[in-house]
């Protein structure tokens, strides 16, 4: 198991440890999304939705344990390449300008990141460490029609599709795929994709704040 | 030829140690037709003759090839022109009445030695650790003796076209040098004459390049915008699938 270990070590092993972890939680949240789509369908379609995956037992205990092991590596290394980039240029320069490469993702990368670490928090102790024999449908329209927690829902989303959309390309990237041919149909995908989970899921807290009928 | 007026604020530094702060000048005339290098050779006469020190920076071809030159004009290395070193840079691309704060590269691996000159010598390091091919014997081959795809040998060239100023690392949010070490690795292992050292390569530069304290590179893409030669961040996945091969599927450690 050497290799692992000099693999972390070094800084490219580390940005592919990043991609393989960043695709799997974006592989993640668009099952996740799915998933959740199924309150469009209605009030009775979702509780059974969320019944049935409760009934699964220790399926989705291995799934949910699987999970915290990728956030976790994905947080620890994210941090730990933070801190060695600030390390790396101690003196600042006096005059900042973008050469035109960098966007708005990926000036952000750790800030958003910061802020959908937060927001996973609020989201289990909302959702996860909580009485569970209410239905959920009732509980995402009690608990996202407050317009705090719904609007704290929506801006962490937003801040959900600006990490993708740096993240998505650039997992690509990192494990070294970057084809002439490719790459701008990768650049334009990967927001396209970040932008339309994004949205996807902000719908959910946007009808529980404005719907009289959603899950209902 | 029309002439300019700027404001220069510039670095100086007495030594590696020394703290250092920016200064303002005053250019006095430029020639639009002169180079940036020309126009502080102009401030370094009048320094001199008023008793004063001279701004120390580096430079030597003044022809855009050798790599020397280099420093940070309003935030950006080498200046504000695409694919341009700053040697090549000429005051016409600056309106009278501009102010220029001229700074030097900055990174934890490139030391200050004096105002605008910074020890590169992070870069030949790297390639000592592995950016080259080992022939030891025998005469020279054939021309064509090995086909190469017209493809492969564009990409090499390109990817050799780097100079190593060190702007990337300059550009770099976070000072790294993976445009530097990839455009290495990818000229060699482009070509037949660098496979045998292929793996190899890959880590000895990596590992190199993280111990002399370079950053994590986090696709940022302005390494690629900033580099005078205009070298492609596809040579950065070219290296890491180089490297992560190496460090997966190879006997090497
Ligand atoms: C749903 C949750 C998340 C997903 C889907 C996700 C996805 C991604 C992806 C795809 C990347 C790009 C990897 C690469 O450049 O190769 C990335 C990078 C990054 N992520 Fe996340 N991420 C999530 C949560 C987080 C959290 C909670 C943090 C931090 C507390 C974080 C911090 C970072 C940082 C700092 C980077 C940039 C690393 C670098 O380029 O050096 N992410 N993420
Ligand atoms: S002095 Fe040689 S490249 Fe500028």
């Amino acid at each position: 198991m050497g290799w692992i270990n000099s693999l972390y070590r070094s800084s490219v092993g580390k940005k592919s440890i990043m991609a393989a972890s960043g695709m799997l939680l974006s592989l993640f949240l668009f099952t996740h999304l799915l998933g959740n789509s199924v309150s469009f369908m209605g009030r009775d379609a979702f509780n059974a939705y969320a019944e049935k995956l409760h009934s699964m037992g220790n399926l989705i205990y291995i799934f949910e344990i699987g999970l915290l092991t990728l956030f976790l590596i994905h947080i620890i290394t994210g941090i730990i390449l933070y801190l060695e980039n600030l390390g790396a240029r101690p003196a600042r320069y006096s005059v900042n300008t973008s050469e035109g490469g960098r966007s708005w993702g990926s000036r952000t990368m750790p800030y958003t990141g910061a802020i959908i670490f937060v927001f996973i928090i609020v989201h289990l102790m909302n959702f996860h460490f909580t009485d569970k024999s209410v239905p959920v449908a009732d509980m995402v329209r009690q608990l996202l029609g407050r317009p705090v927690l719904g609007l704290f829902y929506i801006f962490s989303l937003l801040a959900v599709v600006l990490h993708l959309s740096h993240g998505v390309w650039s997992l690509f990237q990192s494990m070294g795929f970057n084809h002439e041919k490719f790459n701008g149909l990768l650049l334009k995908g990967a927001l396209v994709f970040s932008i339309l989970v994004g949205l996807g899921f902000i719908l959910i807290p946007v009808l529980a704040l404005f719907s009289r009928s959603f899950l209902l | 030829m029309s002439e300019i007026r700027l404001t220069l604020k510039i670095w100086r530094q007495q030594g590696p140690d020394a703290p250092g702060r920016l200064e303002t000048y005053e250019s006095g005339p430029i020639s639009t037709d002169m180079s940036f290098l020309e126009m502080l050779d102009v401030l370094n006469e009048r320094l001199t003759l008023e008793g004063k020190e001279p701004v120390a920076f580096d430079h030597d071809c003044r022809e855009g090839i050798c790599g020397m030159c280099g420093a940070v004009v309003n935030g950006q290395p080498h200046g504000p022109e695409k694919e341009t070193t700053l040697c090549q840079l000429h005051m016409r691309h600056f309106n009278n009445g501009d102010t220029l704060v001229i700074e030097p590269f900055r990174a934890r691996a490139f030391r200050i030695e004096k105002d605008l000159v910074v020890d590169r010598s992070g870069l030949d390091k790297m390639i000592t650790a592995g950016g080259f091919v080992s022939v030891n014997t025998g005469g020279a081959p054939d021309a064509n003796a090995i086909p190469i795809p017209q493809k492969n040998a564009e990409e090499a060239m390109d990817a050799a076209a780097c100079i190593g100023c060190g702007a990337c690392v300059a550009a770099c949010p976070n000072a790294s040098a993976m445009l530097f070490v990839a455009a290495k690795v990818s000229h060699l292992s482009l070509l037949p004459q660098g496979h045998p050292e292929r793996a190899r390569r890959a880590l000895d530069m990596v590992k190199e390049m993280d111990e002399l304290g370079f950053g994590n590179c986090s696709n940022e893409r302005e390494c690629e915008a900033a580099c005078p030669k205009g070298i492609s961040i596809r040579n950065i996945a070219r290296l890491n699938r180089e490297f992560l091969k190496a460090a997966i599927f190879s006997n090497e450690d």
